[in-house]
């Protein structure tokens, strides 16, 4: 560990409820031989960006996918808002899974439906979830706070990268998720569409007051939008610290990311 | 050595996508029942199955309504039994031909389809996405499509079946100056309970494997968008062939019960 520090810095503690999220303790996920995480820990925090860095194919994205169970750990400790999720039934997941908004890499737009019906489709599955409020205002308003509410009829074909990464960050929020998960919100983004993204994430979590837990190996992303970064290597957390202590860093690997 | 030889052949993955495919089906009974319904979905995707293989199943039944009349009215004629034609020509559409060419064209249009879109909405992680948004996506697009094509096949074969004759009508009343209430009269004197029964039931077993093959294949694509491809070429040419097996065996059963 470069820093040692697993929890955020004294300055950030101030600003975020010291309330753990999500809690991971010695996951470990192998495919076949290949061991992707090997005894990997984190503490997401009330109200903070938590980024987690790391080169491809260290197992970033496989992370993310046990967190919201699209994939089974081997083994280790994994809570989401308190709860088990190996140990979640069905029923109890659908439900977590509400609280928990996933930013796919690709967008994963639904292609056969509008934007309209994209972001009411997660509001008909959940009814319950945003229950007295007027479907059609709050897709509208969800979508004007990613600047997008002029699309509203459009298919996700007929939107640039950047334009289907902003509705689907409009449809994550549509369930006013308490965790976000950003799955590399900028790659395949030019630098001035990837700045607009960032800028609208941390606009996005200032007014829904979600936490976020970031997988990107686009530094300028992680320097402007982290509160604290973890370094993956090998499967493990290698580093931890803020951004400034983690750049200060004598550690060879984690200099690698920084130049 | 044996095992070697298993495991080399394609005999050890076709065995385990049997398997698989076994088990997808029996995921499909335990879900069918389960609640939430999801009945929006499964009214748009018999609108989609139904309506938009409606004019390719129409074309399909008029030309071999069409083709089975001319080629065997001369063959008729010779023996002097071209009385017998609609008659002929009914049974032959309704048992066997109508179903089985019907259901083909449905797997290269319908079995395809779902490949792709299963197929493409996975390795674009759409169906990934909608599972982390708290909905089953086995229940929301497998099990709708699965009974859409099990409620619309058999309705476009009654259909293909009704064209067909109608064409057959064309050519007999063309050749033969046979009326539209005569034709259909000799067609409908001749047909059984135990012509219409089994071809009926059997299109069910069709649609379900239509169905089922189209969305398995989709479901599991793998690799990019090669992977696609080969979802909904694989949709059709197991479907087809599952087609014909299932064609078989009721051929078998009805022959059992209702003694052809």
């Amino acid at each position: 560990m470069a820093s040692g520090t697993r929890k955020p810095n004294t300055k950030h503690r101030t600003a975020v409820a010291m309330e753990s999220l999500i809690h991971i303790e010695d996951l470990y996920k192998s495919f076949g031989e290949q061991q992707v995480l090997n005894g990997f820990s984190l503490d997401l925090y009330g109200g903070e960006n938590l980024v987690i860095v790391g080169k491809s194919g260290s197992g970033k994205s496989v992370l993310l996918k046990c967190i919201v169970r699209l994939l089974e750990p081997d083994s280790g400790v994994l809570e989401v808002l308190g709860q088990p999720i190996p140990q979640l039934n069905q029923y109890e997941m659908d439900r977590l899974r509400t609280e928990v908004g996933f930013l796919f890499q690709g967008s994963a737009l639904y292609d056969s439906m509008t934007v309209r019906e994209n972001l009411e489709f997660p509001l008909r599955r959940h009814p319950e979830k945003m229950k007295g409020q007027d479907v059609e205002s709050l897709i509208v308003e969800t979508l004007e706070s990613v600047g997008l509410a002029h699309t509203i009829g459009l298919m996700p074909e007929e939107l640039s990268g950047g334009m289907q990464r902003r509705v689907a960050l409009a449809r994550t929020l549509i369930l006013r998720p308490k965790i976000i998960l950003y799955d590399e919100p900028t790659s395949g983004l030019d630098p001035i569409t990837a700045k607009e993204i960032i800028e609208l994430m941390l606009k996005v979590q200032r007014r829904y007051q979600a936490s976020a837990l970031i997988i990107t190996h686009d530094m300028d992303c992680a320097r402007v939008i982290s509160n604290r970064m973890i370094i993956l290597i090998d499967g493990r957390n290698h580093a931890e610290g803020t951004y400034a202590e983690l750049s200060k860093s004598t550690d060879p690997r984690v200099q690698a990311f920084f130049k | 050595m044996a095992t070697t030889y298993f495991q080399r052949s394609g005999l050890r993955r076709y065995l385990k996508e049997t398997g698989e495919v076994w088990l997808f089906a029996r995921r499909f009974f335990s879900e069918v029942y389960r609640r939430p319904f999801e009945w929006r979905e499964l009214l748009h995707q018999c609108y989609i199955v139904g309506n938009q293989s409606l004019f390719l199943v129409g074309m399909t039944g008029l030309i071999m309504g069409l083709v089975l009349t001319l080629q065997t009215r001369p063959t008729m004629e010779d023996f002097g039994a071209e009385a017998y034609m609609p008659a002929m020509v009914g049974v032959s559409i309704i048992r066997e031909i109508g179903p089985v060419v019907i259901a083909l064209i449905c797997a290269g249009k319908i079995g395809s389809s779902i490949g792709a879109e299963l197929g493409s909405m996975k390795v674009t992680e759409q169906i990934a996405a909608m599972e982390v948004s708290g909905t089953n996506p086995f229940k929301y697009l497998v099990v709708t499509r699965i009974l859409a094509t099990t409620l619309m096949i058999p309705l476009l074969v009654i259909f293909g079946d009704a064209v067909a004759l109608f064409g057959s009508f064309l050519v007999e009343n063309m050749k033969g100056d046979v009326s539209f209430q005569l034709f259909f009269n000799k067609v409908f004197r001749q047909l059984s309970f135990g012509d219409l029964m089994p071809a009926t039931i059997k299109t069910f077993f069709f649609g379900f494997a239509i169905g089922l093959i189209g969305c398995y294949k989709g479901y599991n694509s793998q690799k990019g968008t090669v992977g696609v491809g080969r979802a909904a070429n694989t949709a059709v040419v197991v479907a087809s062939m599952l087609l014909f097996v299932l064609d078989f065996i009721a051929v078998l059963v009805a022959d059992i019960f209702f003694d052809l």
